[in-house]
């Protein structure tokens, strides 16, 4: 029927009319954020190592590390261990872009994403984030998201798994036949 | 009540109602649009789901530096955004609002005055346009010429149709002379009447000659402050007058339960119904392309304008 679009346009805007609107306001209501929102990055320094990684891989360059060794006596070792302290532990978050890089890249979960937004400032310099602001921010962590059931298990899970299963059970590894994939149709 | 008492009343309550109702539809489009579009739209202003919006914004276009162009026609330039104004501050004086002479100028002819003077406006666009001194302007300003004088025509005739069914001109005596079934009769000259209202007003879909996506903001491109704020102030009033013309020529005024009393009553409500109509419109439809606007009007609306006619005439006839 000619007619009929222009008919339904309207009855789309006036069925949004009738529907309660989806602005969240902001500043007098707190925003419900989706899990693993990427609010500001928090570092958990004892668990940090010094090992530069995030730092070489972050695309900004914006990650600033400073460290020195100490000597650690261990009663009963032959020779005392060397450990490093970490001195300065900065991000510029003028810089930073979110990407998670660090995050992902740390072996040791020194860094984690935490939902936190509201740390704008007046002056840029303030947005570089010091080891102890930075450190604040670890307050704020959510507990990680339950893990998805229909998803592959972890890799620790995996691996904790076929330790107790013992050597020789079968694993998904050994199972898994080859993908076939299947021949197109003509 | 002396002469001169009573015409300043009169005067005084039509300019009231010029700045008044404008604002409370400016403030409806602001929150129609906004829920249409499921947003909230102005809330803080006023403290009360942003009620006093509009008399913000009117703060800040008065604070506003008034630029006019070096190249400017700086008088034309300068009167343009008042003549926008003018002429529906005048067509105000001519709509009734109840029966028993509630209108501020009763007049023989109202209809030909309210027609003849809203075609003033095409003069306010094209002074803005050329004064402007800015290519954008020009353009806009020409879409809108073309636009004006081609809605022109069916908006005349389908207002002719209602004159010949009432057998005469004057606004109070049409509403005196409509009865309900003119709601059917009439039907195609009332469509045809708010459709190419709408595009005398430049209304989306009809905002061709504003076209921002196009000619930045097309005639009103090089004002500011004050001035622009009257041709804001005369797009919302032209919300008003259309609506109030369909509402007087189509809908009835004041007919409704006891007009005596609540005449004043049904003409608001209808007024208000039709303005919420013309911002529906916007909310829902894409601007027309500038063929599609002249192809709409001389191929659907003048010929359904002047069957509209002929069929009144035949039942005019008949009857
Ligand atoms: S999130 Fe990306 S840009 Fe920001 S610090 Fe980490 S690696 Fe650098
Ligand atoms: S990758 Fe992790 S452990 Fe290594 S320096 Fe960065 S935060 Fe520390």
């Amino acid at each position: 029927m000619p007619g009929q679009g222009l008919i339904n346009g309207l009855a789309v805007t006036l069925k949004t009319m009738t529907k309660r609107s989806s602005t969240q306001q902001y500043p007098d209501v707190e925003p419900d954020l989706p899990p693993r929102s990427r609010g500001v990055i928090a570092l958990l320094e004892e668990n940090c190592t010094v090992c530069m990684l995030c730092a070489r891989e972050c695309p900004d360059w914006c990650i600033y590390i400073d460290s020195h060794k100490e000597e650690v006596v261990v009663p009963g070792a032959a020779r005392a261990r060397q450990r490093n302290v970490l001195d300065k532990f900065d991000i510029d978050f003028s810089l930073c872009m979110y990407c998670g890089i660090c995050i992902e890249v740390c072996p040791f979960d020194a860094l984690h994403w935490t939902p936190e937004f509201e740390y704008a400032e007046t002056d840029v310099l303030n947005l570089l984030h010091d080891k102890d602001r930075l450190g604040d921010w670890m307050r704020t962590v959510p507990p990680p998201p339950a893990h998805d059931v229909l998803g592959e298990p972890s890799k620790e899970e995996a691996t904790a798994a076929r330790k107790a299963a013992g050597p020789g059970a079968a694993t998904p590894a050994k199972t898994a036949r080859p993908a076939v994939r299947p021949e197109p149709e003509k | 009540m002396p002469l001169w008492l009573e015409l300043g009343v009169r005067v005084v309550a039509v300019v009231a109602a010029f700045l008044v109702v404008p604002l409370i539809v400016g403030q409806m489009e602001h929150k129609v649009m906004a829920h249409m579009q499921s947003r909230l739209g102005p809330m803080y202003a006023g403290g009360f789901h942003g009620w006093a919006q509009l008399v913000a914004d009117g703060v800040k276009f008065v604070q506003k530096e008034d630029i006019t162009p070096r190249d400017a026609d700086r008088r034309v330039f300068q009167l343009a955004p008042i003549v926008a104004l003018f002429p529906y501050l005048i067509v105000l004086l001519a709509i009734p609002l109840g029966p028993g002479g509630l209108v501020a100028q009763p007049m023989d002819i109202g209809l030909f005055f309210v027609l003849a003077v809203l075609g003033v406006g095409v003069v306010a666009v094209l002074m803005s346009a050329w004064a402007s001194a800015n290519k954008y302007s020009l353009l806009g300003g020409l879409r809108g010429a073309a636009q004006l004088l081609g809605y022109e025509l069916p908006l005349v005739l389908s207002a002719a149709s209602v004159a010949m069914a009432a057998g005469t001109l004057s606004l109070p005596g049409i509403v005196e002379a409509w009865s309900p079934w003119w709601l059917l009769w009439q039907a195609p000259a009332a469509l045809v009447f708010f459709i190419s209202g709408l595009a005398e007003i430049r209304r989306p879909p009809f905002d061709m000659p504003i076209a921002d996506s196009e000619l930045v903001f097309g005639y009103m491109t090089e004002y500011s402050g004050l001035r622009f704020a009257f041709f804001l102030l005369a797009e919302y009033v032209g919300i008003v007058v259309i609506a109030a013309l369909t509402t007087v020529l189509f809908l009835g005024g004041w007919h409704g339960p006891d007009p005596a009393h609540f005449g004043w009553l049904w003409t608001l409500v209808k007024v208000f119904a039709v303005s919420f109509v013309v911002i529906w419109l916007r909310v829902s439809y894409p601007r027309l392309r500038e063929d599609q606007l002249q192809r709409l009007c001389w191929l659907v609306l003048v010929p359904v304008a002047l069957a509209q006619l002929v069929l009144t005439a035949a039942v005019k006839l008949a009857l």
